[in-house]
C-alpha cells in the first residue's frame, strides 16, 4: 500500500446528511507517503474504512488537477490547506509533519449548505452565472474574430479575472460569507473586453441581486478570499464591480 | 465490404457540407418548442449542443454528474484548439488542417466528417471570442498562435496552459443563459443509467439523483451523449477521477455499435507514476514541446543528475529519428519513442520510466531575443536564462508550478521528467454523418464518439470536435430526424419501456449492494487498470491479449460475486456510482482486447508488436484493415463485429512519415 512513514491523527467532520447533527470523527492513519497528494491521503484513509465494514468519507472531487474547482476541504482553518495558490487536490503531504493532527472540515456558508460529510451545495454560483454572467451571443452570429482586435493588456487582465475555478474557497474563507470576489472576477472579464460592453451595466446589477439573494454575505475589505483564492483572484475585482455597480445606478437606462 | 451505412452526403468532398446544411430539413419554431432533447454530458460537447439547441427553440434537458455543468472534464485541456484560420499566413487552409488530421489518424477516419470538422473550425473561433473567451493575442491586438504536434503551421489557439478551461466557460455562460430563461432544465449530480428505446427509437433515458439516490425518468424526442472518453478504463489515467464509460456503455448494450474501442491515445508528456498510491496521472501540455527537447542520456544506467550529463552525451532521439518534425511528431510516435529509450535501458529517475524535457536552450534563445529587444546584442549567459525564464514563465507558468507542485521539483531549473500516460480515447460510439448513433434518435458527440481522429488524434483537436459537433454540426443533423418526429406527442413516463428500463437500473444497484463482497472497489479497478495497461497499453501482442481476455473475464466474475459497496441506494453513495462505472469498464476492458486482437495490423495509437516497420514504426495493413470496427453488443458479454469500409477518394494513403 503507500511506501511512506507519517503517520497522522485526522479529525474529519461527518455529517450524514443535511438534516443529520455533523461531528467531527478521529481517524488514526499511518505510512503516509510525503508524495501522496492530500486526496491521496484521504483513498487511503477510505479504503481502510471500506476494510473495517465502514462507510467512507464523501468528499468532492474531480479532475485532481486544480482546475475543475470541485475539491473542496478546509483544513486546519484554511480552505484548501496550508499552502498558498493550491487546491486540495495540488497539496501534497509533503506540506505536513510526522505526528501532525489535520482537521478537515466542509466549506461553512448559509448559502453552501452541507449535502454529506464534506460535500457541499454550491448551486448558488450557477444561478449567479445564470443570472447575467454571460454575452448574449447566440451561435452562429459571430464576425471573424480578428475584426476585433483588443489590447494585450486587457486581454491577459480579462484572462487573469476569468482564471477563477468557482472553488467557493472565497466564501468558506470569509467571515461575511461574502461571495464578492467570484461575483466580481466574472463581472470584470466581461467588462475589460469589448464584446461584454454591451451588457455591462445590465449584467452587474442581475449579477449582484442574484448574489444576495442567494443569501452570501457583504464585503467588509479583509481580503481573507484574495489570500486563501487558489487561483490568485485579484481584490481590485472586487472595486471594479462595486464602482460598475454604483455606474449602473446612473449610467443604464434599464433597472433590473 | 460494409454491412453499415454512414449516411454520407454524395457529392464532391468540399461541398458535401454546404449542401448538406442547405438542404436539411427543418423544424419551424413552433414545432421546435414542443419537442424535448435530452443532452448527457456538459462538457464542450455536451453544454455546447444545449445552449444551441436552446437557441433555436427545443425543449433542452442537460444533465452531468458533477456539481456544477462548469466542471466537466473538457476544463482540464491545457494547450489548445486548432483552427484553419491561416492568421499566420504559414500557408495553413482547411484542406491542410483536412490533410493532416486524416494522416495523423493514420487513415483511419472518415474522410467527410474530417473535412466537414476543417471547414467549421474557424467559426468555432469566432464564437468563442464572441463570447468573451480570453485567449492569448499579441501586442498588435490580434489572436496569437502556437505550434502542436503532427502539422508544419501554426494553427493553435490558446489561453495560457488553460484553453480547455476558457472555452468550457465560455460554452458553460452560453448554457447557463438558456437555463436562466428557462429554455434548459439542468440536472446536476444526476447521472444516466438507461437509455429507453420505444419502438426501437431512443425515448429518453432513466437517471439517478446522486444526492438522494432517486432514480428518475424522462422523456426525450432525442438522446444525445456528449459523455467523453473511456481512458478510465485503465484506472490511472490523465482523466478526471470521475469520468467514466456508463451511458456509452449502456447505449451500447441497447443497441448502438461501439467502434474502434482499442484505439487509445497515450500522451507522451505526462507526470511519472510517483508510487502506488497514485490515483490519476497528470499531463504536460504538448505545447511544452514547442520550447522543451526531449532527450535521455547516451549511456545505458546513466545515475548522474541532468545537469551534470554534458551536451555531447545526450541523446535527442526524437530530433535524430525525425528531423523534419523533431520534438514535434504526433503524440503516438513521441509515446512509443518514449518507451522504447526507456525499455532499452536508458530511462531517467528513480523509476527509470521517464526521459528529460528539457527547456534550457529555448530559454536562453528567448532571453537573448529579449536582451536585443532592449538593445543588448552581447548578453552573458545568466542575462539570458534571466530574461528567457521570465518569457517561458508567462507562456507556461501554470504548467511549470503544477509540475513543481506535484513532484517537489523546480522545472525552471532542472529538465522535466515526463512518461506516456493513458490521455484520450479516439474510439467511441459509432456514429454515422449524422452524428447519430446506430439506435435511431440516439446521438453521440465529442470524445465519447468515434468519428474524427482515426487511430490517433492530434494534439488542440479534442476542443475543436467537441465544439465543432455542439455548436456547428449537431444542431443541423439533428433536425433531419425531429423533422419527422413533430407529430409525436411526449410520451408519458409510465410507458412499459420507461418502466422496464428503470428496473434494469435499479435491479443493477441492488445486486451491487447485496453483494456485500470483501474487497472495495478501487482494488477491482487497479487490477482492471493493471491489465489493460501491460497487455492493451501502448505495446499490444497477440499471445497479451487472449491472455488478458480470460483474465477480464475472471475478474468480471470475481467482482460480481466478491465486490464490497457500503451503504445504501437511497442516499449520497460514491462508492456505489463507482461501482456501476467500474462493472461497465470490465465489460468494456474484454471489448477493447478482442478489438485490440482482430485488428492485424499497427495504426496509431494501436501497436500490434508483430506489425512493425525494420525501423519500429506502425506497419498498417490496408488491404485488410481499411474499415471501422463496429461491435455489436450480444446477449452475455458477447460482441458482433460490423464494418464500415474507408474509401480515401481525396487523399492518397501512405505510409505515414515524420521524418
Amino acid at each position: 500500500m503507500s511506501t511512506g512513514n507519517m503517520n497522522l491523527t485526522l479529525k474529519v467532520w461527518r455529517q450524514k446528511n443535511n438534516n443529520a447533527k455533523g461531528a467531527l470523527v478521529d481517524y488514526k492513519l499511518a505510512d503516509i507517503s510525503p508524495d501522496m497528494s492530500f486526496l491521496e491521503m484521504f483513498d487511503v484513509l477510505n479504503e481502510q474504512l471500506i476494510n473495517k465494514g465502514e462507510e467512507p468519507v464523501v468528499f468532492d472531487h474531480d479532475c485532481r488537477e486544480g482546475i475543475c474547482g470541485m475539491c473542496s476541504m478546509f483544513i486546519n482553518g484554511r480552505p484548501h490547506g496550508p499552502k498558498d495558490l493550491v487546491t486540495t487536490c495540488q497539496l501534497h503531504m509533503r506540506s505536513f509533519k510526522d505526528g501532525d493532527t489535520i482537521v478537515v472540515e466542509p466549506w461553512r456558508a448559509a448559502a453552501f449548505p452541507v449535502v454529506k460529510d464534506l460535500t457541499v451545495d454550491r448551486s448558488a454560483f450557477d444561478r449567479v452565472i445564470a443570472a447575467g454572467g454571460f454575452i448574449s451571443v447566440n451561435t452562429g452570429n459571430a464576425q471573424d474574430a480578428n475584426n476585433l482586435p483588443i489590447p494585450k493588456m486587457q486581454a491577459d487582465a480579462a484572462f487573469e479575472a476569468a482564471a477563477c475555478i468557482g472553488c467557493g474557497a472565497c466564501v468558506a474563507t470569509c467571515k461575511n460569507a461574502s461571495a464578492m470576489l467570484f461575483v466580481s472576477a466574472k463581472i470584470s472579464q466581461l467588462a475589460l473586453l469589448p464584446q461584454g460592453q454591451p451588457e455591462r451595466y445590465r449584467r452587474v446589477q442581475s449579477m449582484v441581486a442574484q448574489m444576495d439573494a442567494e443569501g452570501f454575505g457583504n464585503c467588509t475589505n479583509t481580503g481573507a478570499c484574495e489570500a486563501e483564492c487558489p487561483k490568485g483572484i485579484s481584490l481590485e475585482n472586487i472595486a471594479r464591480m462595486n464602482r460598475d455597480f454604483a455606474s449602473a445606478k446612473f449610467i443604464s437606462e434599464e433597472t433590473v | 465490404m460494409s454491412d453499415i451505412n454512414s449516411n454520407i452526403p454524395e457529392g464532391e468532398l468540399t461541398s458535401k457540407w454546404t449542401k448538406y446544411k442547405s438542404s436539411v430539413p427543418l423544424v419551424n419554431p413552433s414545432n421546435k418548442r414542443t419537442i424535448e432533447v435530452i443532452i448527457v454530458g456538459s462538457g464542450l460537447a455536451g453544454a455546447s449542443a444545449a445552449a444551441t439547441l436552446a437557441e433555436m427553440g427545443y425543449k433542452v434537458k442537460c444533465f452531468c454528474f458533477q456539481d456544477s455543468p462548469r466542471r466537466a472534464h473538457s476544463i482540464a485541456a491545457q494547450g489548445g484548439i486548432n483552427a484553419a484560420k491561416n492568421y499566420q499566413n504559414d500557408g495553413d487552409s482547411v484542406y491542410r488542417l483536412f490533410y493532416d488530421t486524416i494522416k495523423g489518424g493514420d487513415y483511419r477516419a472518415r474522410e467527410a466528417n474530417v473535412h466537414r470538422l476543417a471547414e467549421v473550425s474557424a467559426n468555432i473561433i469566432d464564437q468563442c471570442v464572441a463570447q468573451g473567451v480570453p485567449l492569448a493575442r499579441e501586442y498588435g491586438g490580434l489572436l496569437d498562435n502556437r505550434s502542436f504536434g503532427g502539422t508544419q503551421v501554426q494553427r493553435t489557439f490558446y489561453a495560457a496552459g488553460q484553453t480547455g478551461q476558457q472555452l468550457l466557460l465560455g460554452a458553460y455562460s452560453a448554457l447557463e443563459r438558456q437555463i436562466g430563461m428557462g429554455k434548459v432544465e439542468m440536472y446536476t449530480r444526476h447521472e444516466m443509467l438507461e437509455v429507453v428505446k420505444v419502438d426501437g427509437k431512443a425515448r429518453g433515458i432513466i437517471a439517478r439523483n446522486l444526492i438522494t439516490g432517486e432514480i428518475e425518468r424522462h422523456f426525450g424526442h432525442a438522446v444525445v451523449l456528449g459523455t467523453g472518453g473511456y481512458g478510465n478504463v485503465f484506472y490511472l489515467s490523465t482523466n478526471a477521477m470521475g469520468s467514466n464509460v456508463t451511458a456509452a456503455w449502456k447505449a451500447h448494450k441497447q443497441g448502438a455499435y461501439f467502434a474502434n474501442p482499442c484505439y487509445t491515445q497515450i500522451h507522451p508528456t505526462c507526470i511519472p507514476v510517483s508510487g502506488d498510491h497514485q490515483s490519476k496521472l497528470t499531463l504536460m501540455s504538448e505545447s511544452l514541446r514547442n520550447d522543451g527537447r526531449i532527450w535521455v542520456p547516451k549511456k545505458k544506467d546513466d545515475n548522474r543528475k541532468a545537469s551534470e550529463i554534458p551536451e555531447d552525451e545526450r541523446d535527442y532521439y526524437l530530433e535524430r529519428r525525425y528531423p523534419a518534425f523533431g520534438n514535434l511528431v504526433p503524440r503516438d510516435v513521441a509515446s512509443r519513442a518514449a518507451k522504447e529509450r526507456c525499455d532499452a535501458g536508458y530511462g531517467v529517475g528513480a523509476s527509470k520510466l521517464a526521459v528529460y524535457l528539457d527547456f534550457k536552450a529555448n530559454t536562453e534563445r528567448y532571453g537573448k531575443i529579449e536582451a536585443s529587444k532592449a538593445g543588448n546584442h552581447n548578453p552573458d549567459k545568466e542575462t539570458c536564462m534571466r530574461l528567457g525564464t521570465a518569457v517561458i514563465k508567462e507562456k507556461y507558468g501554470n504548467l511549470f508550478d503544477m509540475y513543481a507542485q506535484i513532484t517537489g521539483e523546480n522545472p525552471y531549473e532542472t529538465p522535466m521528467r515526463i512518461y506516456p500516460a493513458v490521455h484520450y480515447t479516439m474510439g467511441g460510439l459509432w456514429v454515422d454523418y449524422n452524428l447519430m448513433t446506430s439506435v435511431p434518435g440516439l446521438y453521440c458527440t465529442g470524445e465519447a464518439n468515434f468519428s474524427d481522429h482515426g487511430a490517433n488524434r492530434l494534439g488542440a483537436s479534442a476542443l475543436m470536435q467537441g465544439l465543432a459537433d455542439g455548436y456547428f454540426v449537431l444542431p443541423y443533423t439533428i433536425g433531419a430526424y425531429l423533422s419527422k418526429e413533430i407529430s409525436v406527442k411526449a410520451i408519458p413516463t409510465d410507458h412499459p419501456a420507461f418502466v422496464e428500463a428503470e428496473e434494469r437500473a435499479v435491479g443493477i444497484l441492488n445486486t451491487l449492494i447485496n453483494i456485500k463482497g470483501t474487497k472495495s472497489v478501487d482494488h477491482f479497478h487497479k487490477r482492471l487498470g493493471h491489465i489493460m495497461w501491460e497487455k492493451c497499453g501502448m505495446a499490444r501482442n497477440e499471445k497479451g491479449l487472449n491472455e488478458a481476455i480470460q483474465e477480464i473475464r475472471a475478474l468480471r466474475a470475481e467482482f460480481w460475486s466478491d465486490v464490497r459497496v457500503p451503504g445504501t441506494a437511497d442516499e449520497l453513495n460514491t462508492e456505489l456510482e463507482k461501482a456501476g462505472r467500474v462493472a461497465d469498464f470490465i465489460e468494456l476492458g474484454e471489448l477493447m482486447c478482442i478489438d485490440a486482437l482482430n485488428r492485424n495490423e499497427s495504426c496509431g495509437g494501436h501497436f500490434r508488436e508483430e506489425y512493425q516497420t525494420e525501423e519500429g514504426e506502425a506497419l498498417r495493413d490496408d488491404e485488410n484493415y481499411a474499415y471501422v470496427a463496429a461491435w455489436e453488443f450480444k446477449e452475455g458479454v458477447n460482441f458482433e463485429l460490423h464494418k464500415e469500409e474507408l474509401k480515401f477518394e481525396n487523399i492518397k494513403v501512405a505510409q505515414r512519415s515524420y521524418k
